[in-house]
């Protein structure tokens, strides 16, 4: 998981797969920073 | 007592035009990239109306072939042709010009206008179809003049028509400067409107009601309605119902993204189960920016672009009358503000929750309805296969739960579950498409419980970060009609009642012994 320390992360989540707020308590947890986050839905 | 499901509808109209002309894709594309490859290469991907009638899941969503029928066809369907009828027992497949006529219909301020010579083209069809009633001809309108339309659309910012790729109407704005009111929103409302109308002229039939027995009629769709003082002020549903000619009923518009339609049906069972309604019909018409949403995609894996369908579904709910399939209000699963956003919190809201609260485990439910989108469309656009991941999670969570072994875990998908075969416009597949096939299996026995689940995407609104879903469960009837007779639930409130005078009478018995 030390792949995402100290990096900023962009995240895209899938409204019918991970969204984006589930993404980033994951990415926080890894010692990274969510600069970006956002869910879309594409149906 | 619970309600009832008295019957539904389920229409699509083949808009080919409209993917191009109004899909948010599309006019997206036309707006960044107006010389994309996309835009061109897109009128080769369009598919005929007979191409349309052709498509399995498009023949399942009126009624023509079962969810089993279809999961027994190897994917895609796309490239496997059936027999293509127009009508099905759930409701039919309209073409785009015959739905042009009923758009017009529908516009009560002279916003819709169509060429005279079309008019004329279509209207004799028009006027023979079953279901449409003679004071709905009469609000066809003869028709304007070609220069009118080209005049309206070059200057005047209205909305082409187009059919076959020629103009021949247009809608224009109900406003000089109010966004709200532009031709842009008209045009999406009259085809959210008019499609909700042709739902609810199927229902109708479906059921046998007569209209005058309709008391409420509630909107699930996804668009708004009003002016810049109120842009969401909304009543779809009495709209629609007026021109479906449904003069005794009032109704409202409940929202919630792709959950609407669930949230509706609670909100119909409930009106229902209290008496404050006897019949009340939950109704949605389709959408037009959502046309050829995946289109890219699509072209791009030379295929037809499979999102020409508008969608649109009514149900009429109704009080218990001893046979039809009940909604069971106790059982409804909520996704609440602080649930959480990941998938396992999402389904274990909307589906364990409240079965642990009835007592009941998940391997209880013979089907469940999640987001039915058709994965035809959803899987070359890279968003996989939506009920299945919906359903491997219900089952996931089932293991989890000690309700069903590991190795259990694809026989439960294939037993609990279905495949998709709803266009995806959002609203349409959510949870909803089942319910016609779900009072037939319930009235056969083949199904004794099932769930219905809507989720929604509120953060789409940019309101909220919110998530949101509601679940409902449609059971067998217990037999005791609103007439007559005592319902289970009677019984179990009487011996309740009955125990606790006898507790009663017991504690004032040893009272007075011990004075």
């Amino acid at each position: 998981m030390s792949i995402l320390k100290g990096k900023k992360v962009v995240i895209i989540g899938d409204r019918d797969g991970i969204p984006g707020p589930a993404i980033e308590e994951c990415v926080k947890t890894a010692g990274g920073e969510a600069v970006f986050s956002a869910t879309e839905c594409f149906v | 007592m619970n309600s009832v499901i008295k019957g539904a509808s389920y229409v699509l109209v083949h808009t080919p035009d409209m993917v191009v002309e109004n899909g948010s894709t599309q006019t997206t594309e036309r707006i960044v990239n107006p010389e994309s490859d996309y835009l061109k290469q897109l009128p080769k991907h369009i598919r005929s109306y007979e191409q349309a009638l052709g498509y399995l899941p498009n023949q399942t969503y009126i009624g023509n072939c079962t969810p089993d029928e279809l999961a027994k066809v190897e994917q895609p369907w796309y490239d496997k042709p059936c027999e293509g009828k127009r009508f099905g027992k759930f409701g039919e497949i309209m073409p785009q010009e015959e739905f042009y006529l009923l758009m017009q219909v529908c516009d009560v301020f002279d916003l819709m206008y169509l060429e005279k010579s079309f008019v004329a083209a279509v209207k004799p069809t028009f006027e023979k179809h079953p279901l449409i009633t003679p004071e709905i001809v009469a609000r066809v309108h003869e028709g304007v003049e070609q220069e009118q339309i080209e005049a309206f659309v070059k200057e005047e910012h209205a909305e082409p028509i187009l059919h076959g790729g020629k103009l021949v109407g247009y809608v224009k704005r109900a406003h000089d400067v109010d966004v709200n009111l532009s031709a842009h929103v008209i045009l999406e409302n009259l085809v959210s409107k008019a499609s909700s109308v042709l739902s609810l002229l199927h229902v109708v039939h479906n059921t046998g009601i007569d209209k005058g027995d309709v008391d409420y009629v509630i909107d699930c769709c996804e668009e708004a309605c009003g002016d810049m003082n109120q842009r969401g002020g909304g009543n779809f549903a009495k709209a629609a119902a007026e021109i479906a000619g449904l003069t005794g009923a009032s109704g409202c518009d409940v929202r919630g993204f792709c959950a609407g339609p669930s949230h509706a049906m609670i909100t119909a069972a409930s009106l229902v189960k209290a008496g404050t309604y006897r019949n009340v019909i939950v109704t949605a018409g389709g959408c037009t920016a959502k046309l050829g949403m995946n289109g890219k995609d699509h072209v791009k894996k030379d295929m037809p672009v499979l999102e020409d369908m508008v969608g649109g579904f009514s149900v009429l709910v109704s009080q218990n009358d001893g046979i039809s399939p009940e909604i069971n209000n106790g059982i409804c699963g909520r996704h609440a503000v602080g649930t959480g956003s990941s998938p396992q919190a999402v389904i274990s809201s909307l589906v364990l929750e409240p079965l642990q609260k009835a007592g009941l485990k998940i391997t209880d439910i013979d089907r469940y309805a999640v987001e039915m989108q058709n994965p035809d469309i959803t899987k070359p656009a890279g968003a996989g296969d939506v009920p299945l991941a919906n359903y491997k999670m219900i089952a996931a969570l089932a293991v989890k739960n000690g309700d069903l072994e590991r190795a259990g875990l694809n026989a439960f998908v294939q037993e609990h579950g279905m495949a998709g075969w709803a266009p995806t416009q959002g609203h349409i597949p959510s949870g909803v498409p089942y319910i016609g096939f779900c009072c037939e299996d319930i009235l056969a026995g083949r199904v004794k419980k099932a769930m219905i689940i809507g989720k929604g995407s509120l953060f789409l609104g940019r309101m909220t970060n919110l998530f949101d879903g509601v679940s409902f469960i449609i059971q067998e009837n217990s037999h005791e009609s609103e007439e007559g007779g005592v319902s289970e639930g009677q019984v179990k409130s009487l011996i309740a009642k009955a125990m606790r005078d006898f507790a009663l009478s017991l504690g004032a018995a040893g009272t007075e012994e011990s004075r």
